[in-house]
C-alpha cells in the first residue's frame, strides 16, 4: 500500500509539468487535446493515443524507439556526438546555454536519436526526432547522426525508417545547419541507387528545412494522424499574406489529398503497416 | 541611372552631388572645375573604399537588396553571348521566379538557372520578388535533367529572399520541390558551378546551390533564414533583424571563413549596383575560369568529390 501512495502523491505534484512531458512519469496524465484525465498505464498500453479523442499525444525519441521495435537487441549510433557552437552564437541567450538547458530538459545530447534493432524480426535502422531539444531543430549534429545512420544501413544493407518531427533547420548554426538539408538529402540518394528502403514517417509537426529535405524524400511516406507538415508554418502565411487558412490546412489528411504522402497510419497499426510495407519491398530486392 | 544611397552610403552621396553642383557651376573657370572634380573624386573613391571595407552583416544585407543590383536578367544579357530561356515545369505551370535556358558564355555552352527578383514595380509581381513556388524549383530539376543528359555543366545565379510562403505552394509540395532538387543535384552527373549573387535566403536558396564549386559576390549573403525571420524566430521580434544578420554571420568572408563555400569574388568600388557592366565581366570570367577546372574531373570522380564536400559540411 505504501507503494501505492508513493506512486499516486508525485502525479497530484506533477500535475502541470506533466503536461508539458511527453514522458510521463506519474500515474494519471491530461491529454494535451481533449484534457480529459488518463490512467498512464492504459494510455502507454495504446501508445500514448488518447483513448477518448484518438490525439496521438507526442512522445520523446526513445520512447517512440522502445515502442517501435522488438524489446530485444537493440543497439543505439552514434550515441555520444554533441553539438558544437560554430558561430559563437548569441541572441537573447547564448547557443551554448540553450544547448544546455535542451539536453536537461530532454536527457538526450541532441536531437536525433538513431538505432539498430529489430522490426517484428524484421533487422531496421531506425531514426526519430526528439522534439524536446530545441524543437527537434535539425544543425550539424542532428544531419550527422542521421548520415552515420543511413552509412550503417547502407553497409549491412538495412532498411532505414525515420520519424521526423522538426521546427525545422537550426536557427543558431545557420548556414551549417541549411547545408544539412543538402547533406541528408545526399545520403538518402545512395540508399536509393543501393535499393534500400527508406521509409520517412511524419509526426506532429514538421517545418521548414526538414520537410523540404530527409521527410518528403522516402521512398514510402507516411503520416500520423492529424500532422502538422509543411514549408511554412501557417502563423507566417498568415502573417504574410493577410488570409485565413482553409481548416485542415497542412495536416496529414490534407498532404494525402495534396499528394505528399502516400498513406495516413494510425500509430496502433505502425509497426504492423511498416514490416508489412518493407517485407514486400525486400522479396524482391534480393 | 540615378543612383539610389543606403543610408550608410550618405557621405559618398554628399561627395558625388557637390561634384555634379560643380559640374553645372557657372562661377569657376573650366580649369578650376576640373581640378576641383579630380580632387574630389578621389576622396570619393577613398570614401568608398573605407566604407565598403568595414561593412556590417546588415550592410551586406542592404548592398544584396540593393534595388539596382545586377539581378538575373542582367547578367544574362552581359554575360551570355547567347541565351535561349526554357519554360516550364512540364506539371503546371512557368514559374518567373526562377529562369532558365540554354546559354554561351565564352566558350561554354551551359545549362543557366537562376531567381530573377524583378526590379521595376510590374516586373517584381511578374517575377513575384524572386521567390519561387514549387514550379520554379521543378523547372530547374527538368533543366538540370536535360543538361546531365546533353553533358552540359549547370551554372546557377541564386539570388531570393526565400521560397514563396503561399497556400498554393502547400498546396503543391513546396517541400518536396526543394528537397528533391538537393536529392537530385547531389548525384547529377555533370559539374554543377554556384554563384550566389545576390541574398541566399534558406531553402529557396539551397534548392539551386548544391554543387562542385560555390562562389560568393563579395557583398552578397547567404542564410538559415532572412534575417527578418530568424529575428522572430528566435528573439520573437523582427525589429531585431540587424542582430540576426549579425549573429548568423551571413556575408560571403565569414562564410569563406566557415569554409562553407569555395571562393568570394571581389565586386567593383561600391558594389555591383554602381557598375553593371564591370560586376558582369568579374563573374563572367570566374564562371569561365571556374568551368574549365570543372570540366577536368572525371564524372564519377567529380560526383565522388561532391558527395564528400557534402558530408564534410558540418561534421565532427
Amino acid at each position: 500500500m505504501a507503494n501505492w501512495f508513493e506512486k499516486i502523491l508525485p502525479s497530484f505534484i506533477r500535475k502541470d509539468s506533466s503536461k508539458k512531458s511527453t514522458i510521463p512519469e506519474g500515474l494519471w496524465q491530461s491529454c494535451s487535446s481533449c484534457s480529459n484525465i488518463l490512467y498512464v498505464p492504459e494510455l502507454e498500453a495504446a501508445l500514448f493515443v488518447c483513448p477518448k479523442c484518438d490525439h496521438h499525444i507526442r512522445l520523446g525519441a526513445r520512447k517512440r524507439l522502445e515502442l517501435f521495435l522488438d524489446p530485444e537487441a537493440t543497439e543505439e549510433i552514434s550515441a555520444n556526438i554533441s553539438p558544437n557552437d560554430w558561430l559563437k552564437f548569441k541572441d537573447t541567450k547564448k547557443y551554448k546555454d540553450r544547448i544546455a538547458s535542451a539536453q536537461e530538459v530532454s536527457s538526450e545530447k541532441e536531437a536525433l536519436v538513431v538505432m539498430e534493432g529489430k522490426l517484428n524480426k524484421l533487422p531496421v535502422v531506425v531514426a526519430a526526432f526528439e522534439f524536446r531539444f530545441m524543437g527537434g531543430s535539425m544543425g550539424a549534429v542532428v544531419g550527422q547522426k542521421f548520415v552515420e545512420g543511413m552509412n550503417h544501413a547502407l553497409e549491412k544493407k538495412l532498411p532505414f525508417i525515420c520519424f521526423s518531427t522538426s521546427g525545422g533547420a537550426r536557427m543558431q548554426e545557420s548556414l551549417i545547419s541549411l547545408y544539412q538539408m543538402a547533406k541528408t538529402s545526399a545520403v538518402i540518394e545512395r540508399m536509393k541507387q543501393a535499393g534500400l528502403p527508406y521509409i520517412s514517417v511524419m509526426i506532429d509537426p514538421i517545418y521548414g528545412g526538414v520537410s523540404a529535405s530527409l521527410a518528403m524524400l522516402g521512398d514510402i511516406n507516411i503520416a500520423e494522424p492529424k500532422a502538422l507538415v509543411g514549408f511554412t508554418g501557417p502563423r507566417v502565411i498568415e502573417q504574410t499574406l493577410n488570409v485565413q487558412l482553409p481548416e485542415g490546412f497542412q495536416r496529414s489528411e490534407f498532404l494525402l489529398e495534396h499528394g505528399a504522402i502516400d498513406m495516413i497510419v494510425h500509430r496502433k497499426d505502425m509497426r504492423s503497416t511498416l514490416h508489412r510495407l518493407l517485407t514486400k519491398l525486400q522479396d524482391n530486392a534480393s | 541611372m540615378l543612383q539610389n544611397y543606403l543610408d550608410f552610403e550618405e557621405p559618398i552621396a554628399v561627395l558625388e552631388k557637390k561634384i555634379e553642383e560643380l559640374q553645372s557651376s557657372e562661377l569657376l573657370s573650366p580649369e578650376e572645375i576640373s581640378e576641383e572634380i579630380l580632387k574630389l573624386n578621389e576622396s570619393a573613391i577613398k570614401l568608398t573604399e573605407k566604407i565598403y571595407s568595414n561593412l556590417s552583416a546588415w550592410q551586406s544585407v542592404q548592398v544584396a537588396r540593393h534595388p539596382q543590383r545586377p539581378h538575373f536578367l542582367d547578367y544574362v544579357e552581359k554575360v551570355c553571348d547567347d541565351f535561349d530561356e526554357l519554360h516550364g515545369d512540364r506539371h503546371y505551370g512557368d514559374d518567373r521566379a526562377v529562369i532558365g535556358g540554354l546559354a554561351s558564355i565564352g566558350d561554354h555552352k551551359v545549362m543557366l538557372i537562376g531567381h530573377e527578383k524583378g526590379r521595376s514595380t510590374e516586373e517584381k509581381i511578374e517575377h513575384n520578388f524572386g521567390m519561387s513556388q514549387p514550379e520554379g524549383y521543378r523547372k530547374a530539376c527538368r533543366l538540370m535533367q536535360i543538361a546531365e543528359r546533353f553533358k552540359l555543366p549547370v551554372v546557377t545565379l541564386v539570388d531570393t529572399p526565400g521560397a514563396y510562403p503561399g497556400i498554393d505552394s502547400e498546396e503543391r509540395g513546396q517541400s518536396e520541390a526543394i528537397a528533391y532538387n538537393l536529392q537530385i543535384m547531389s548525384s547529377l552527373k555533370t559539374p554543377i558551378l554556384v554563384n550566389v549573387v545576390g541574398e541566399g535566403g534558406s531553402g529557396g536558396a539551397l534548392a539551386l546551390a548544391v554543387g562542385d564549386h560555390i562562389t560568393m559576390m563579395q557583398y552578397a549573403t547567404y542564410s538559415v533564414a532572412s534575417p527578418e525571420a530568424c529575428a522572430s524566430i528566435v528573439w520573437r521580434d523582427s525589429t531585431k533583424s540587424p542582430d540576426a544578420a549579425e549573429a548568423m554571420k551571413l556575408n560571403a568572408e565569414n562564410i569563406l571563413k566557415l569554409n562553407l563555400i569555395d571562393e568570394v569574388i571581389k565586386e567593383p568600388l561600391g558594389g555591383s549596383h554602381r557598375n553593371h557592366d564591370q560586376a558582369a565581366l568579374i563573374l563572367k570570367n570566374s564562371i569561365i575560369k571556374n568551368l574549365k577546372d570543372l570540366k577536368s574531373f572525371e564524372t564519377t570522380d567529380l560526383i565522388e568529390r561532391r558527395y564528400t564536400r557534402l558530408m564534410g559540411y558540418g561534421s565532427l
